[in-house]
């Protein structure tokens, strides 16, 4: 009898917050007299953001080169054809202190090296040393995984195949004479990409014999520095900022600092000449390359997007807000009625 | 009904339905053909206790075994079974062909993809199918593992039920079910026959009498039964409850005696044994065989109008994805044309590349694109419906509001997927009797001889008399009265059940007064009405005590009278009454007819008949169920005719229906009137309330009875479907096309005349099957512009006619029916929403039901609210899914501008695949399980609220069209926002190192969680802990999640693309401020938009959200602490403790509790009429004292 009593209440639902659909919520509701305060408040601080971003952008130098040489009257015009090694050189002046540290940029545009099977062609195993795939790199590398003998290639893939070998120096000219700038081939790449994801076998040719260098280069991977043994094979920083692709068909990479010596502050005012070891080609593909020098501030370099997004954004902020409040104040008492 | 006529019957039907069998029916010429397999025979042979004979050459039929199987899967089949039902849905088999496209060609993405999701979604979808199929196994074991009693070997064993065999002899107790189809062998009883009830087969809650042939019924013992040589011969199973043919074959003495057997003498698997001790049956159709598992019906799939709109809408995603993939594949090569874009010197392609067909090439790019955008179709949509569905609908099942006290029932949800259309009903309609009445008939009034009389205190008190007559002990009836309750106590078919036999047989001398005696007596019977008049007599003085073979037992002020039956003149539904023909004590024959007015008055020629006629006609004006009462007496010469005609006509070979029905009209003629009874079944509660709320509602309200009209109109008054101020039309008793489309057209007519009042109309059923024939635009027109529609006389499957009628016309309005009894399932079945009320009339509507309350009430509750929430919830939920896919996929076709179409994805296969199953999977669910757009009390105060979600408003083409374009828009804005940031690919770090590409790609998809994130919280009106954690946890979940996933070199995966991108990412302060603007500018427009609408035109639905405010936090601030049920003023432990604590809170909940539960439910209608106003002037200053 009690069990079939307990057994007949046993229907009667739980009597929870939860079961009923009666958990304590907040209930916001966007009415006018919340959002236009916010707004205005949104408004106004987004304005003041705009203006420091736009003002630190402002701040920022940039010199901008172009060396593709498609004019005749250019000096890199005899290059651009030219399948020699060929050397040409630029003059430019500074008006004002570029302030330091100055950052050295190559840029290439109409280059796309975000294409799907371009960037799937390499082997990251390869590159983290992994001996066992020098001998037998993976077939995403087509068609640069083995040479015509059939040698496997290391680092195979259009990827590195297709690294930028243009090379630069710059000098100052200070009274007449031409003055080196000291370029620091150091921090350009991503400290991780450098100290983790790239790892070079002891750097000895012996690894690599067995091996070929990619179609495309002058020397094999274990000889891109030869002076500097951090700076060689698969951690040589500028095949590592090659290697990690761009986003955009227009782009820059960075290709040196200028932190040392006279030029710790920045490039003081004056006549600079870049001299430009000339053998990427753009050409077919209509790209153009171009150098380009730029400060950075905390932000990175210039740039006036995110100042002006701003500027508009907060602005557009405070108008609606005045829009809304002379909404709100028409219609708020025909509500009420 | 005596069993010999009964078995001459059978046995004349058998003779018939035997001999055209084919000769397969005789055992030994079965065994001569041998090579039949058992079940292509016509018939199936039983040995009885399976005794085989013991010579001749005997092949057994094999049967299938008493188990129940409602289960689709077992163990072992249940992994293919379920992927192949799976795999048959069209979402998944377009997914496992892009994942299969993945596997075979070259994609942009690796097949984990898409394998992924499609894993976690069969998965989820298999968890869940697999334990709805351990409940029903459960319950299957629980069914086929009941102990039974089984005759083996000499004694009674018990054993389970799943190991009955054909051919085993069962014994079934009292109150229990039959486990397997019987032939009843014998019973407790001399003459071998048993009561059963088929409530849980066919909804019948009547005793029904069965019968075991004389042969076996002497074998009331088990050795008896073992002495047993039978063999039943019978039809092979078929789902027909009533149709039974077979012939027991008993040996006895070396003497075959074989014996006819039909449906009175099988005792269906499901019914139960009622007043008798017990049985013995011989099973003879087991299992899934039995007439119960045959008519087990797979319940017809509805679908509802959000899952249409639903699948429209994939359609159109689905052109979108094919459009952009063409678009896609059509540029590549267009650019492609040019030499050096096709294969520039730094990308060249493989020998392989260059000499493949270009058709081909053409073909597997095509596909490429196809695997690269296929994730703008929501992998997970059907997944996160089916579990917001099915978790969604336990909120009804929990709901105290729908808890009925009384009869201990909670609202039952039996299908889930349903749950919106709830909120989108159009059009109700309702069974009267049992739905919107109690189906609790009460013997009211009665007319005898021309004179009203009422029931008081047990006594009939003529019209203007009171009650309380003082002293007389001993009743003055007259002789009409006192014949006219005789009458009412004989002419049925009520079965009587004792709960405690031996009480009443004792026989102390009945007392008028005294009905303690008949306490232990039941009435069943199949009418209610026939029961309340024969316990209205019993409580008059005259009572019905028995019925012994043919003599039926009243006893009247004490004195036992006997009475022969002679003949029953069954009711049927065209004649509308029944009859029987009585040998009183005296010797005299009589006939007694019960039945409507229309089908008993026109035959009477004596009595009071305009009065009568008045009289009943009053009655129903009041709303009581009417019934006249005549007889007539007999002549010895008469009665012999009357008999003569009666058993020719019974007899008959052919056309006997005919000839039975002429017999019967001859018979019940030239009666003398004796009166008429008034029975009234009590409207259910709150149900005029209910009514006028749906109404309030839009909904437009149809009852659909087998009333007379009459009666129907009252009720529909009574319960305030028909107003006294509305104009109400008739649409009755057309009997010609013509005249009824003439009266359509003057009914259109007279609506459009004064279209200023409401109107209602009331059609019969003959009416309606003639206007439904020729004319249903024309009827259409007319019901549209009525508020109120009364059908009456309706036989069940016009009742489906009809719903039909208006699914089918050109607005396609959803519809729902509502009904208690088995005449309610074709209509429940027809309707999109069908609910089933569980009433006295069985379970057969509820089980046939998508849905089943205990009351009409509870319909209030159920549609405004639940429905209105279900509604709100998933269309967000759909509307949003795509808006979330479109974002994700678009910036990854824009992306394609600008790498040359060659299928570069843009963000990291992770994240392609975590999208939907990770990242903005919770919210939504949390979201479609909570969200409440206006506090419950409100959506029922106001039942207007209801309109604002109509006609699938939120899923309309309007909506769905600014959240596509509202998904493309922020898609832009995610993608050029980040684009434009990168500028002339400027570093924007500080050390000027460069960003990758997929750290743009990580960029924007970050941008895109946030702000997706963001969307729906900003649509989130009903913030509960659980939206807080999953929406703030999504968003630090990504976070946290890329942050380990780019923190580690992971030895499985085949690129390490993603290494420290995030961090990298996260750790220059412009990423910050872009994600900041891109977000902000994304969802600014939103809050405008929101706020100005809000304030230029709010929806109702928007400005009882402010009104509620208050008083909502009010409510939900006591209620999260007392949990009070109705009248009672308990709180739970919590507020106790709380109390405790701080000693003071008790005043103050005492006080929003009290507010609070009298705006909770309008359990006073005074309340109920002035919800809104107290709504406006209570909350306040409840919520400020809270």
């Amino acid at each position: 009898m009690v069990k079939e009593e307990q057994e007949e209440s046993s229907n009667r639902p739980d009597n929870t917050a939860f079961t009923q659909q009666r958990l304590p919520a907040w209930q916001p509701i966007l009415s006018a007299s919340i959002v236009i305060p916010m707004f205005l408040l949104i408004g106004a601080a987004f304005i003041g953001v705009g203006v420091a971003l736009f003002i630190t952008s402002r701040d920022i130098q940039l010199q901008e080169l172009d060396y593709t040489g498609d004019d005749s009257e250019h000096p890199c015009f005899k290059c651009r054809t030219n399948t020699e090694k060929c050397t040409c050189s630029m003059t430019f002046s500074i008006p004002t202190l570029f302030k330091g540290p100055v950052f050295f940029y190559y840029g290439l545009t109409n280059y796309f090296q975000n294409q799907r099977k371009y960037g799937a062609s390499k082997d990251d195993n390869q590159l983290y040393g992994d001996l066992d795939y020098f001998t037998n790199p993976s077939t995403d590398c087509d068609p640069y995984t083995r040479d015509s003998k059939n040698m496997p290639i290391v680092p195979c893939g259009a990827l590195a195949n297709s690294m930028f070998n243009d090379s630069f120096s710059l000098s100052h000219t200070v009274n007449g004479v031409q003055k080196i700038v000291p370029l620091d081939g150091k921090g350009i790449a991503w400290w991780t990409d450098y100290n983790i994801k790239y790892r070079n076998p002891t750097l000895n040719s012996v690894f690599f014999s067995g091996t070929k260098k990619p179609t495309n280069w002058p020397k094999p991977i274990y000889e891109l520095d030869t002076t500097d043994v951090y700076n060689n094979g698969f951690i040589n920083q500028d095949f590592l900022v090659w290697m990690r692709r761009a986003a955009l068909p227009d782009f820059r990479k960075l290709y040196r600092r200028i932190t040392h010596d006279d030029y710790a502050d920045g490039l003081p005012a004056g006549n600079y000449t870049l001299t430009i070891a000339y053998n990427y080609p753009v050409h077919s593909f209509n790209g153009k390359k171009k150098v380009v020098l730029s400060n950075v501030s905390w932000m990175g370099g210039k740039n006036d997007f995110l100042g002006i997004a701003y500027i508009v954004v907060g602005s557009m902020c405070v108008v609606m807000s005045v829009v809304m409040l002379i909404v709100y104040a028409r219609f708020k008492f025909a509500e009420d009625v | 009904m005596s069993p010999k006529r009964l078995s001459l019957r059978v046995q004349l039907h058998l003779k018939l339905s035997l001999s055209c069998e084919s000769p397969a029916a005789v055992p030994s010429t079965e065994a001569n053909q041998g090579f039949d397999p058992p079940h292509q025979s016509d018939t199936r042979t039983v040995y009885v206790a399976n005794r085989f004979p013991e010579h001749g050459h005997y092949i057994p039929q094999r049967f299938a075994d008493n188990r129940i199987i409602s289960s689709k899967y077992t163990i072992w089949n249940f992994v293919p079974k379920n992927l192949f039902e799976q795999f048959r849905r069209i979402a998944n088999f377009y997914f496992l062909i892009i994942f299969l496209v993945q596997l075979m060609i070259d994609t942009p993405t690796s097949p984990v993809t898409s394998g992924l999701p499609l894993l976690f979604v069969i998965t989820v979808t298999a968890i869940k199918q697999g334990y709805e199929d351990w409940l029903r196994h459960k319950a299957d074991n629980e069914v086929n593992g009941a102990p039974v009693f089984v005759v083996r070997s000499g004694s009674l064993v018990q054993t389970r039920s799943k190991n009955i065999r054909v051919g085993d002899i069962v014994r079934v107790a009292k109150d229990e079910t039959f486990p397997a189809d019987l032939v009843l062998l014998s019973s407790d009883r001399a003459d071998g026959t048993c009561h059963i009830t088929t409530a849980s087969l066919d909804g019948e809650t009547n005793l029904k009498t069965h019968f075991s042939v004389p042969e076996t019924s002497v074998c009331q013992s088990v050795s008896q039964l073992e002495a047993l040589q039978a063999v039943v011969e019978c039809q092979q199973p078929e789902a027909d409850l009533y149709r039974f043919v077979g012939r027991v074959t008993v040996t006895q003495h070396g003497e075959e005696i074989v014996r006819p057997l039909g449906p009175e003498n099988l005792l269906l698997r499901g019914a139960r044994l009622k007043n008798t001790k017990e049985i013995f049956g011989v099973a003879v159709y087991t299992g899934m065989e039995s007439k119960m598992a045959l008519n087990y019906k797979c319940k017809s799939q509805k679908r509802s109008a959000v899952e249409k709109s639903m699948n429209t809408f994939l359609i159109i995603y689905l052109v979108i994805l094919l459009s952009e993939a063409v678009l896609s594949t059509i540029l590549k090569y267009a650019w492609q044309s040019e030499e050096e874009w096709n294969e520039p010197f730094y990308n060249q392609k493989t020998e392989q590349e260059r000499n493949s067909s270009p058709i081909l090439q053409f073909i597997s790019d095509f596909l490429a694109f196809l695997v690269l955008y296929n994730f703008i179709i929501p992998i997970s949509l059907y997944v996160t419906v089916e579990m917001q569905k099915f978790l969604g609908s336990f909120f009804i099942g929990w709901d105290l509001d729908l808890y009925h006290e009384e009869s201990n029932q909670k609202a039952q949800v039996n299908t889930s997927d349903l749950n919106e259309e709830l909120g989108q009903v159009e059009y109700l309609f309702t069974d009267k009797t049992g739905t919107l009445t109690e189906n609790e008939m009460q013997f009211r009034e009665c007319s005898i001889n021309g004179i009203k009389y009422r029931e008081m205190n047990g006594k009939l008190v003529p019209e203007g008399m009171t009650g309380d007559s003082p002293g007389g002990s001993s009743p003055q009836l007259m002789s009409e009265e006192l014949l006219f309750l005789k009458a009412v106590s004989l002419c049925h078919t009520v079965q009587i059940s004792y709960n405690q036999s031996e009480s009443w047989l004792g026989g102390d001398p009945f007392s008028h007064t005294n009905s303690f005696s008949f306490s232990h007596m039941e009435y069943y019977a199949a009418s209610p009405d026939e029961k309340a008049l024969v316990e209205a007599t019993r409580r008059i003085g005259v009572a019905f005590t028995g019925c012994s073979g043919d003599t039926m037992e009243i006893n009247t002020f004490g004195k036992t009278e006997k009475y022969k039956l002679l003949h029953v003149l069954e009711f049927d539904p065209n004649r509308r009454r029944m009859s029987v023909i009585l040998e009183t004590p005296s010797g005299g024959k009589m006939l007694f007819t019960k039945g409507a007015e229309s089908a008993v008055l026109p035959f009477t020629t004596t009595g009071e008949i305009e009065k009568t006629r008045l009289h009943v006609d009053e009655f129903a004006l009041k709303g009581l169920r009417t019934l006249v009462v005549a007889c007539r007496h007999f002549s010895p010469k008469e009665y012999i005719d009357v008999d003569k005609r009666l058993m020719s006509a019974r007899t008959a070979l052919q056309r006997r229906e005919e000839k039975l029905q002429q017999a019967f009209a001859h018979i019940e003629n030239n009666l003398h009137l004796l009166g008429a009874t008034g029975v009234e079944d009590k409207l259910q509660d709150k149900v005029p309330e209910t009514i006028e709320v749906l109404r309030r509602a839009g909904i437009k309200i149809w009852v659909l009875t087998g009333d007379k009209h009459e009666t129907a109109v009252s009720v529909s008054l009574s319960c305030g479907h028909f107003h006294r101020t509305m104009n109400i039309l008739e649409l009755l008793q057309q009997r010609s096309d013509n005249e009824c489309a003439e009266q359509l057209r003057r009914l259109a007519r007279r609506i459009k005349e004064d279209h200023v009042i409401q109107h209602g109309l009331v059609v019969d059923g003959a009416s309606l099957s003639l206007a439904l024939r020729e004319h249903e635009k024309l009827f259409m027109e007319v019901c549209k512009n009525c508020s109120a529609v009364l059908c009456c006389r309706m036989a069940p499957l016009q009742k489906a006619k009809v719903v039909r009628l208006l699914k089918t016309s050109p607005e396609k309005p959803i519809t729902l029916a509502v009904g208690d009894g088995a005449n309610d399932v074709s209509m429940i079945q027809e309707a999109h929403v069908g609910i089933g009320i569980m009433g006295k009339e069985g379970r057969q509507a509820v089980r046939n039901s998508d849905y089943a309350i205990a009351r009409f009430k509870f319909l209030a509750k159920l549609l405004l609210v639940h429905g209105h929430f279900y509604y709100i919830r998933i269309a967000t939920l759909v509307q949003y899914f795509f808006y979330k896919n479109v974002c994700f996929i678009t910036p990854q076709f824009l992306y394609q501008f600008f790498c040359l179409f060659s299928q570069q994805t843009l963000y990291d296969s992770v994240y392609l695949t975590l999208y939907n199953i990770c990242f903005t999977s919770l919210p939504i669910l949390v979201y479609s399980l909570f969200e409440q757009l206006v506090h419950p009390d409100i959506l029922q105060a106001k039942p207007s609220l209801y309109r604002d979600i109509s006609k699938n408003s939120l899923l309309s083409f309007r909506t769905f069209l600014y959240w596509t374009v509202l998904g493309f828009t922020h898609a832009f804005v995610f993608f050029f926002g980040s684009y434009l940031l990168m500028g002339e690919d400027t570093s924007l770090m500080s050390n000027g190192q460069m960003f990758g590409n997929w750290t743009f790609g990580t960029l924007v998809f970050t941008v895109m969680v946030i702000t997706v994130t963001l969307k729906l919280a900003l649509e989130t009106q009903f913030w509960t802990w659980m939206n807080h954690f999953v929406t703030w946890g999504s968003i630090a979940f990504y976070f946290i999640f890329s942050l380990f996933y780019g923190g580690i070199i992971w030895p499985f995966l085949h690129t390490q693309d993603m290494y420290f991108v995030f961090v990298q990412l996260l750790s220059c302060g412009s990423a910050w401020f872009a994600i900041v603007i891109i977000v902000i500018t994304c969802l600014f427009p939103e809050v405008m938009k929101k706020v100005l609408y809000r304030h230029l035109c709010p929806t109702s639905t928007q400005k009882s959200q402010s009104l509620s405010a208050p008083q909502a936090q009010a409510l939900s601030c006591v209620e999260s602490l007392c949990c009070y049920q109705h009248g009672q003023s308990g709180c739970s432990r919590l507020a106790r403790l709380l109390e405790q604590m701080t000693g003071q809170c008790k005043a103050s909940v005492n006080n929003c509790h009290t507010s609070s539960r009298s705006n909770r439910s309008w359990s006073d209608t005074e309340n109920f009429y002035s919800n809104d106003r107290t709504i406006l002037t209570l909350s306040p200053i409840e919520a400020s004292r809270c």
